[in-house]
C-alpha cells in the first residue's frame, strides 16, 4: 500500500531534498516496515532515525494519525492506505 | 623556515571549526561550523595520502553517530551509504559515539582505528571510509566488568605500534590500558603500577580510570599516561607504570600530550583534583617536562593568568608536526590557544566557541 513520510527540513538533505515521500510497503504495512523501505531508498536518511538495532532513535518521534507510534505499538503501529506518517525530532539539546 | 600551510581541526560540542595558517601559524583563518550541530569528539589529519584526508566522528543529538570524511580540507564532505560504523546484528550493541580516530602505521597506509562507545575497537581498510569490529576486544572475557565513567564507557585512545603493525594499545574508561601483539586477535591488560582510587582494590588488575595515553613514534616502548588521579611513564612497552606526577601543581587531568620529535618531552594541563576540577589558581599553564617526566616547568606567557576556570578535556591537546613544533589546546570555555614555539607563548586563535572536545593539528 502507498503512505506518505512527512520529513522535517533537517532531513530532507538526506531524501534528495524531499519534504514527502510516497513509500510502497507490503503486507502488513508498518511503521517499521516503512523504516525498512525507506532503509534500501535513503540508507543515510534511515540511520538517522533508528540505529543498527532497528530501534527508533530516542530524539526521534514519528507520529501515526497525530499520536506518537510509541504511544501505539512502536515499530508495529500499523498503516493504513495513503497514511501520513510524520517524523518531528523532539526537544533535546542546548 | 619557508611559509607553509598548518590546519588545526577544532572539535566542539556543535560542529568542527577549522583553523588554517599560511605564514608560519602567525595568523589564523578559521571557517565554522562543519557538520553544524553535531558533537565532534573524534577527529584526525591523515597525512598519508596525496591529499591529505580529514576523519570526523559526529554525533547528533537526534540523529545518531557517524563518521564523515573530507579530502580536500573541508570544502566537502563524504559519508557513505553504508553506514561507515556500525556493531554487527549478533552483539546486539549500538554506536552510542566516536571518541577517537587515528591513522594506522604508515606500512598500512588503508588502516584507520577507531575507539567508540561502548567499549569496542573498530578497525578500516579502506582509508577511514567505513570499519570493522575488532572481534578480540570485544569478546574480551574482562568486558562484562568495564564500567562507564561520567563522560560514559568509551575507548578514547587509540596507539598503532609505528613500525609493527599487529601490535595495538588502546585505553579506555574505565578498564584502563589493554594491548595485543596479533593484530587484535587477543588482548591482555597492561595496568601494573596505575592507581584506581575510586575502587577498594587500589592496584587492580584492570578498571582504572585512564584518561589519556600518548607514545612517541621514535620511541614507542615509552607511553605517558594521564590517569584519574595519577601521571605515569611506561619504559618497558606497558608492562608497568611508574608515577612522574612529582613536581606537578597536581596529579589529576585529562589531557597528555608527547612533542613530535623529542621522546623526551611531554605536556599536560593540571586540574587541582577530581572533585574539584579547576585550573590551580585560577591560572591557565601548561606544564612541560623535558626530561620525560623527571621535572616539569610551567608555561604560561600568553595564557589567562586569572579567572580561568575553564578544563581541557582529553583530546584537547595536540602537537603539530612543523620543525619547530606548534602546539595547541582547546577549552571547553570555546578558546583555542596555539603557540609555535613549543608552548615557550601563545596566542589566542579562536574564542565563543562552543565547548572544545578536541583538537588534532598537522602541516598540509
Amino acid at each position: 500500500m502507498l503512505v506518505v513520510l512527512l520529513l522535517p527540513g533537517v532531513l530532507r538533505p538526506h531524501a534528495g531534498g524531499n519534504a514527502k515521500l510516497e513509500v510502497e510497503v507490503g503486507e502488513p504495512a508498518t511503521v517499521g516496515a516503512l523504516l525498512d523501505v525507506v532503509a534500501a531508498r535513503y540508507p543515510l536518511l534511515e540511520r538517522r532515525l533508528r540505529d543498527e538495532r532497528r530501534v527508533l532513535r530516542r530524539y526521534v518521534n514519528v507520529y501515526v494519525g497525530g499520536e506518537e507510534c510509541r504511544q501505539l505499538n512502536g515499530a508495529d503501529t500499523a498503516l493504513t492506505e495513503g497514511a501520513e506518517v510524520q517524523v518531528i525530532p523532539s526537544v533535546a539539546g542546548g | 623556515m619557508a611559509d607553509e600551510r598548518t590546519i588545526v581541526a577544532i572539535g566542539t560540542r556543535k560542529g568542527l571549526w577549522l583553523a588554517t595558517s599560511e605564514d608560519n601559524r602567525a595568523r589564523w583563518q578559521l571557517t565554522g561550523p562543519h557538520n553544524p550541530m553535531t558533537a565532534v569528539y573524534a577527529v584526525a589529519v591523515d597525512p598519508r595520502r596525496a591529499r591529505p584526508r580529514l576523519l570526523v566522528g559526529t554525533t547528533s543529538e537526534h540523529f545518531g553517530p557517524t563518521v564523515v570524511t573530507s579530502d580536500d580540507l573541508g570544502r566537502t564532505w563524504r559519508e557513505p551509504d553504508q553506514p561507515p560504523l556500525a556493531f554487527p546484528e549478533d552483539t546486539g550493541a549500538a554506536l552510542g559515539r566516536v571518541w577517537q580516530l587515528t591513522p594506522g602505521p604508515a606500512c598500512e597506509p588503508e588502516v584507520v582505528y577507531a575507539g567508540v562507545e561502548p567499549s569496542a575497537l573498530f578497525r578500516s581498510e579502506d582509508g577511514g571510509l567505513t570499519y570493522e569490529l575488532v572481534r578480540g576486544l570485544w569478546e574480551h572475557e574482562h568486558r562484562p566488568d568495564w564500567g562507564a565513567g561520567y563522560g560514559g564507557q568509551a575507548i578514547h585512545t587509540v596507539l598503532p605500534h609505528p613500525t609493527r603493525p599487529e601490535s595495538i594499545t588502546v585505553a579506555m574508561s574505565t578498564g584502563g590500558v589493554y594491548r595485543s601483539e596479533d593484530r587484535g586477535a587477543s588482548w591482555h591488560a597492561a595496568n601494573r603500577g596505575i592507581q584506581a582510587g575510586f575502587l577498594p582494590e587500589r592496584y587492580p588488575e584492570f578498571g582504572q580510570c585512564v584518561h589519556k595515553v600518548a607514545r612517541h613514534p621514535d620511541r614507542p616502548e615509552r607511553f605517558f599516561l594521564q590517569n584519574h588521579g595519577g601521571v605515569y611513564r611506561s619504559e618497558d612497552d606497558a608492562a608497568s607504570w611508574q608515577s612522574i606526577a612529582e613536581g606537578l601543581p597536581s596529579d589529576f587531568g585529562f589531557t597528555v600530550v608527547v612533542h613530535p620529535h623529542q621522546p623526551d618531552t611531554v605536556y599536560t594541563f593540571p586540574l587541582i583534583a577530581d572533585e574539584n576540577r579547576f585550573a590551580p589558581e585560577g591560572r591557565c599553564r601548561v606544564y612541560r617536562s623535558e626530561d620525560a617526566g623527571r621535572s616539569w616547568q610551567a608555561l604560561q606567557r600568553g595564557l589567562p593568568e586569572a579567572g580561568f576556570y575553564s578544563t581541557v578535556l582529553r583530546d584537547a591537546m595536540c602537537t603539530d608536526d612543523a620543525e619547530t613544533a606548534g602546539l595547541y589546546f582547546g577549552s571547553r570555555s570555546g578558546e583555542v590557544y596555539a603557540s609555535r614555539d613549543e608552548g615557550q607563548s601563545w596566542q589566542v586563535i579562536a574564542k565563543h566557541l562552543p565547548d572544545v572536545l578536541c583538537v588534532r593539528a598537522a602541516t598540509v
